[in-house]
């Protein structure tokens, strides 16, 4: 049953290009002085959570930032390759606002908000300019200006980019912001802190129950509003392109306190990753987007072909991607991508010894641009690739196949990056909201900055505008007493199992089941068939699990166990979303609704809405809520890069 | 292939610590060394044996969190890699390996084979950074920056915290670390306003966290995963004599 009012968007009235500007000159203020008073919490130190953490600090804000790693310098964000978006039109080639927008909008198969998609694009030069200033080496040409690059999903070069480092640049920048922050004395940095828990008092998010990992000590923080940026939760397919500690029990505790959690089942599966090689294989290493700038794909024409591909003459290529899609070629959106690999491999003409994967081939580039510019413009990631596989790229073709990247889903949070418990946030990718059932390259460090630098920063005063007469939250109330056991429980019960299967090898069954039957293509049956093996891992997985070591010290086994325990809940959501959504869009391909060409047949009339699932209890499923998405400006139409 | 390993184990940053000797029978060439590490752990938990820790995260040779000391060389053999990205096919058959955690006083041991590096990070709070508040930055292309002293910033962004030109270096210092943040900012217009200002400041938190100093010996630069130039600490000390008499 759907409670109204439940989910208001709050999405501001008038203009699509007036909306952002009206909405922050209707927020309520919170006055210097006050500002000193007030506590947050920021969990996550990448792109969005450090930039969100050093600007609230820079406001006067007293900030608690949690991270699990020893530094808050090494958040996944770090890893983000291709660059970052923004519509400067340097270029001269019609970029605007509103062109990223519908190109984000459009790519995200029409499954987001048009005024949040428009505010992101709108904030997406100031992103820029702060970065600049913040000393990132952003490429540039001879000229001493920035230069630009085109990515998948648009015909217009926006993407500013640090060689195959933009990630690392960008969030390095904002964690130089938060330790220039941390001197001034206004953040305490908490690093090696597992975040097992959230403290609801009177309904509000007020603090967080934090594992320190050296110790293993269980400690109470409290604050008069928190903010996730904890990232996605792709490795609940095991192998990822994520960090391998990367996880979604930040989220899943939020969403177990009453925050709604919108379109799980919207993964992304990134086309251009290293493929699976052994079985003893713990990460898929990404191979960045901006590769198809240059790079052509293709695979044999013949089947079962194990020539070296240098043997394989011109004439028995298919390009594939160029020839199915002729107006974008290689350089569709991922999705598109990604399933066209896959359906090439499943038609037994993948290459290499698995057969499960393809050729990205830089000879023709070289031949045209000289390798020296092809270097210039992907010299890392080339040796990247060259380190990985001792295969030299700039002579042979990469091998590559699709895995799991990025979530588009996450927490449902409103205009203002409000859950729907209030004084909880989500920024970046742990939340749902910019995206839709697909994501753009170069977007995502677009959208976790804004949410960070500019929007939050923003909004937050509107809600801490109430607090300023909220003393320091103790924490020995009997709420923080409860949350604290609730963890403490699960870590005893964890520890108690003593069974006989390690933690990892559930986790990799778990990756197995959703990677085949909740992955790059979806059905009825597979999808019913995965919630069925799903929770008869999970009970197992409480029975049998073996955590060794102790409780009350470094143990990294007791941490991956922990996480694993939640991706069973997460990956009940993914399928249960998955199944109720009778449609294909974007990363969500059911294959009982697809054209008779193979593409994704949408649904408006039905499925244009987000959906939001509300905890209900341990034994009943998920309740759906559905925000309905309303296009004042945009016509959803089929989307098409043929 | 058959592998001998000698981990050191140390139960506490009290704890005296010692070699531990396993024997893996089974280890192939396409694994990674911390795949390699992990199927040890796998089969100690199967043993009821307690595994060892040691830290890795994005096992792609960017975040910075891996970081042994193998075969007495930070990294192992491999040239320009982080520990995540070293490959079994360096190794060979009967082969013994050793493997240690980061030896530095700034780096205390905290378990096995993990040790806390917090230090870095308050070397970057010293100064590592300019100081453009959010909203303040003028528009991007107001500042040209030429390609070349773009590039040398790039070169010298790249550096991922990791501590390997530490844990190489006989006196332990992090030159190399500070003065590739120390170059990064001097050649961008952006971070000449604070250049004076930094280069003092991170050189004396340097010093007061225990810290060696540098004695030209490069092996920071020859075992640093990224490649950076013993050229920045060149940079860093011109810096540092500006500072002082202007």
């Amino acid at each position: 049953m759907q409670q109204p009012g439940k989910l208001d968007a709050k999405i501001p009235g008038g203009p699509l290009k007036d909306k952002w500007t009206k909405h922050k000159a209707s927020l309520r203020l919170v006055s210097p002085a006050n500002k000193k008073k007030l506590d947050i919490i920021v969990v996550g130190a990448g792109a969005a959570g450090g930039s969100a953490a050093a600007s609230l600090a820079e406001l006067g804000y007293n900030v608690k930032v949690f991270v699990f790693q020893d530094s808050p310098r090494r958040a996944h964000s770090i890893a983000s390759q291709g660059g970052i978006n923004a519509s400067k039109n340097y270029k001269n080639d019609s970029d605007s606002d509103y062109r990223l927008f519908h190109d984000m909008l459009k790519g995200g198969d029409f499954r987001a908000r048009e005024a949040n998609v428009y505010r992101a694009a709108e904030i997406s030069n100031n992103i820029i300019d702060q970065y600049v200033a913040s000393g990132v080496p952003f490429a540039r040409d001879y000229s001493g200006y920035l230069d630009n690059r085109s990515f998948g999903g648009v015909q217009v070069s926006r993407t500013f980019y640090a060689q195959g480092q933009t990630g690392q640049q960008c969030t390095l920048a904002a964690y130089q912001a938060l330790s220039r922050q941390i001197k001034a004395g206004k953040v305490t940095m908490f690093s090696r802190r597992d975040v097992l828990e959230l403290v609801l008092i009177d309904g509000k998010a007020r603090g967080v129950i934090a594992r320190n990992l050296l110790t293993g000590e269980i400690e109470r923080h409290s604050a008069h509003a928190v903010v996730f940026a904890t990232g996605g939760f792709g490795t609940v397919y095991y192998l990822s392109t994520l960090a391998i500690n990367s996880n979604g029990s930040a989220a899943l505790a939020a969403y177990k306190k009453g925050a709604f959690m919108a379109n799980p089942s919207m993964a992304q599966i990134h086309p251009t990753c290293l493929p699976v090689l052994n079985d003893y294989q713990s990460k898929l290493t990404l191979m960045s987007e901006s590769l198809r700038n240059d790079g052509r794909i293709w695979v044999s024409s013949k089947k079962g072909d194990k020539r070296n591909p240098l043997d394989i003459p011109e004439n028995e290529r298919d390009y594939y991607l160029e020839r199915r899609y002729p107006a974008f070629g290689n350089l569709v959106p991922r999705d598109v991508a990604s399933r066209a690999a896959k359906e090439r491999c499943d038609a037994g003409y993948g290459a290499g010894e698995t057969g499960l994967s393809v050729y990205l081939d830089f000879k023709d580039a070289i031949k045209d641009q000289g390798e020296e510019v092809i270097g210039n413009k992907y010299g890392t990631l080339f040796d990247l690739y060259r380190k990985i596989t001792g295969i030299n790229p700039y002579k042979e073709p990469m091998k590559i196949y699709p895995a799991s990247h990025y979530t588009m889903g996450g927490l449902w949070v409103d205009y203002n990056l409000m859950t729907t418990i209030p004084g909880l946030y989500a920024l970046g990718e742990a939340n749902f909201s910019d995206h839709g059932a697909n994501r753009l390259g170069a977007s995502s460090l677009m959208q976790c900055s804004g949410d960070g630098y500019f929007i939050l920063p923003v909004t937050i005063g509107d809600y801490l505008a109430d607090e300023i007469k909220t003393p320091q939250i103790p924490t020995d109330g009997p709420e923080f007493e409860e949350a604290e056991k609730a963890v403490e429980g699960k870590l005893s019960k964890l520890m108690s199992v003593n069974g006989s299967q390690t933690v990892s090898s559930f986790h990799k069954k778990l990756g197995q089941i959703l990677w085949t039957h909740s992955g790059m293509k979806r059905n009825e049956k597979g999808l019913k068939q995965a919630l069925q093996e799903v929770a008869e891992l999970q009970e197992e997985f409480w029975k049998d699990v073996k955590v060794p070591g102790k409780l009350e010290h470094l143990n990294h086994e007791l941490e991956k166990a922990a996480r694993v325990a939640d991706f069973f809940d997460l990956a009940k959501l993914i399928i249960t979303d998955a199944l109720d959504r009778n449609e294909s869009c974007g990363a969500h391909f059911r294959e009982e609704y697809q054209t008779e060409d193979g593409e994704a047949q949408r649904d408006d009339d039905r499925y244009a809405y987000v959906s939001a699932w509300e905890f209900t209890d341990e034994n009943k499923g998920p309740m759906l809520h559905k925000e309905k998405l309303v296009f004042e400006t945009v016509t959803p139409t089929k989307r098409s890069y043929k | 292939m058959k592998i001998t390993l000698k981990i050191w184990r140390q139960e506490s940053a009290q704890d005296k610590g010692g070699f531990v000797t396993y024997k893996m029978d089974d280890v192939s060439t396409e694994m990674t060394f911390p795949e390699m590490l992990d199927s040890l752990n796998e089969d100690l938990i199967k043993r009821n044996e307690v595994p060892f820790a040691f830290d890795s995260d994005c096992r792609e040779g960017i975040c910075g969190m891996c970081g042994l000391y193998i075969n007495g060389r930070p990294n192992g053999p491999q040239e320009g890699v982080t520990t995540c990205q070293l490959n079994m096919s360096m190794f060979k058959d009967g082969d013994t390996i050793t493997i240690e955690p980061w030896r530095a006083k700034a780096f205390p041991v905290i378990k096995d084979l993990v040790v806390d590096r917090t230090a870095l990070d308050k070397l970057i709070q010293a100064g590592g950074f300019i100081s453009a508040k959010t909203g303040a930055a003028p528009e991007a292309n107001a500042i040209p920056v030429s390609k070349e002293e773009s590039d040398i910033a790039f070169d010298a962004g790249v550096c991922i915290g990791c501590g390997t030109c530490v844990a190489s270096c006989k006196n332990a210092s992090a030159m190399l670390f500070i003065s590739a943040k120390v170059s990064q900012f001097a050649v961008l217009p952006q971070g000449r306003v604070e250049a004076k200002e930094r280069v003092q400041t991170m050189v004396a938190q340097m010093d007061a966290l225990g810290f060696g100093n540098c004695t030209n010996t490069g092996a920071c630069e020859a075992e640093c995963p990224k490649e950076i130039k013993l050229s920045n600490i060149a940079r860093m000390n011109r810096e540092f004599y500006k500072a002082k008499i202007s």
